[in-house]
C-alpha cells in the first residue's frame, strides 16, 4: 500500500516536472509574457470587441516577447 | 489539400523528425555499445507506451469543446514555439553553441562503458533507449495531439508523424552515426515558426478573434514570423562571434 502510494507520488512529481520543464524551463520570461499577451488580447477581443486591433496585437506582442527574450539571452552571453 | 493542411503536415512532420533524430542518436549509441537487443527492446516498449497514450488521450480530446481546446492548445504551442524559436535564433546567430548529435552519442557511450557489471549494463542500456525514445516521443505526442485535434485533423497529424518516423528510421539506418549532418537547427527554426503561428492562430480563435480570410491567415502569420526571425538572426550575426558545439 505504502509502495503504491510512493509510486503514485513519484509519477505525479514526474508529471509536474515534465510540464514545468516543457512550459517554463529556462525561459520563465516567455511563460510570463505569454500570460500577459493572453490577458491583453482577451481584453481587446472579449471586452473591447475590437477585432482588427486583436488581429494585429497578437502577432506583434509575440514578436515583442521573442525579441525581448533573445535580447536578454544575448546580453547574458556577452557578460 | 488546403493551405492549412499543408502547414499542419509540415509542422508535425518537421517537429517529429527533429525529436526522432535525437531519440535515434541515443538508440544508435546504445545499440553500437551494448548490442541491439537492449536498444530495440527499450525503443519498442517506449513506442508501445506512447501509442497507448495517443489511443487513450486522443479520442478523449476530440470530445473537448473546440473553443476551449484551441485556447489551451494555442497557449501551449505559443509558449513552446517561442522557446524553440529563441533557441534556434541564438544558435543560428552564434550566441549559443549548436546542438551536436555527436556529443550526445559520445556521452551515451561513455555512460554505458563506465558500468563494469555486464548485467547492470544491459539494464542501463534498456533504460537509456526507453527514456530516449519515450521523452523525445512524448513531445511528438503532445504536438500531434494538440495540433491534430485543434485543427480537426488528428488522422492527418498522426500520418505526418508516422511518415517522419519512417523517414528518420530509414535515413538513420543508412547514415547510422552521421546524424550530426542533419540540419537540425534549420529544422528547429522552421518548426518554431510553424508552432508559434499555430499558437497565435488557435489562441486568437480561442479568444474569439476572427482572422481575415480564415485559414489563409495562418500562412500569412507564418510568413511574417519567418521574415522577423530572419531579420533578428541577420542582425545578431553581424555583432556576434560563433561558439563551438555542445549537447542540449
Amino acid at each position: 500500500m505504502k509502495a503504491a502510494g510512493s509510486w503514485v507520488l513519484r509519477m505525479l512529481r514526474g508529471f509536474g516536472r515534465f510540464w514545468w520543464d516543457f512550459l517554463v524551463g529556462d525561459t520563465p520570461e516567455i511563460f510570463l509574457a505569454a500570460l500577459v499577451v493572453l490577458g491583453v488580447v482577451a481584453l481587446i477581443s472579449l471586452v473591447g470587441h475590437c477585432n482588427a486591433l486583436a488581429v494585429v496585437a497578437l502577432p506583434l506582442l509575440a514578436i515583442l516577447t521573442l525579441g525581448l527574450s533573445v535580447r536578454r539571452a544575448s546580453r547574458a552571453s556577452r557578460r | 489539400m488546403s493551405s492549412s493542411a499543408i502547414v499542419l503536415v509540415g509542422a508535425v512532420f518537421l517537429a517529429s523528425a527533429v525529436e526522432m533524430v535525437e531519440a535515434l542518436t541515443i538508440v544508435v549509441a546504445v545499440g553500437h555499445t551494448e548490442g541491439w537487443r537492449s536498444a530495440l527492446r527499450g525503443s519498442v516498449v517506449a513506442l508501445f507506451t506512447l501509442a497507448a497514450l495517443v489511443a487513450i488521450v486522443g479520442p478523449a480530446l476530440v470530445h473537448f469543446p473546440l473553443v476551449a481546446l484551441r485556447l489551451i492548445v494555442g497557449s501551449v504551442l505559443f509558449i513552446f514555439g517561442l522557446q524553440w524559436l529563441r533557441k534556434a535564433i541564438l544558435r543560428a546567430s552564434g550566441l549559443q553553441a549548436k546542438h551536436d548529435e555527436d556529443v550526445i552519442y559520445e556521452r551515451t557511450v561513455e555512460r554505458l562503458e563506465s558500468d563494469a557489471d555486464v548485467r547492470q549494463r544491459a539494464h542501463v542500456a534498456f533504460v537509456l533507449a526507453f527514456k530516449g525514445v519515450f521523452l523525445e516521443g512524448l513531445e511528438v505526442v503532445i504536438i500531434v495531439l494538440t495540433l491534430g485535434t485543434s485543427a480537426g485533423r488528428l488522422g492527418l497529424a498522426v500520418f505526418a508523424a508516422l511518415a517522419a518516423l519512417v523517414v528518420v528510421g530509414v535515413v538513420g539506418v543508412i547514415v547510422a552515426r552521421q546524424l550530426s549532418k542533419v540540419p537540425e537547427n534549420l529544422m528547429k527554426m522552421t518548426v518554431g515558426v510553424l508552432l508559434v503561428s499555430y499558437g497565435t492562430f488557435f489562441t486568437g480563435e480561442g479568444l474569439k478573434v476572427r482572422w481575415p480570410s480564415g485559414d489563409v491567415a495562418l500562412v500569412v502569420i507564418a510568413a511574417v514570423y519567418a521574415v522577423v526571425v530572419w531579420l533578428i538572426v541577420v542582425g545578431l550575426r553581424a555583432t556576434t562571434k560563433p561558439q563551438g558545439a555542445i549537447a542540449a
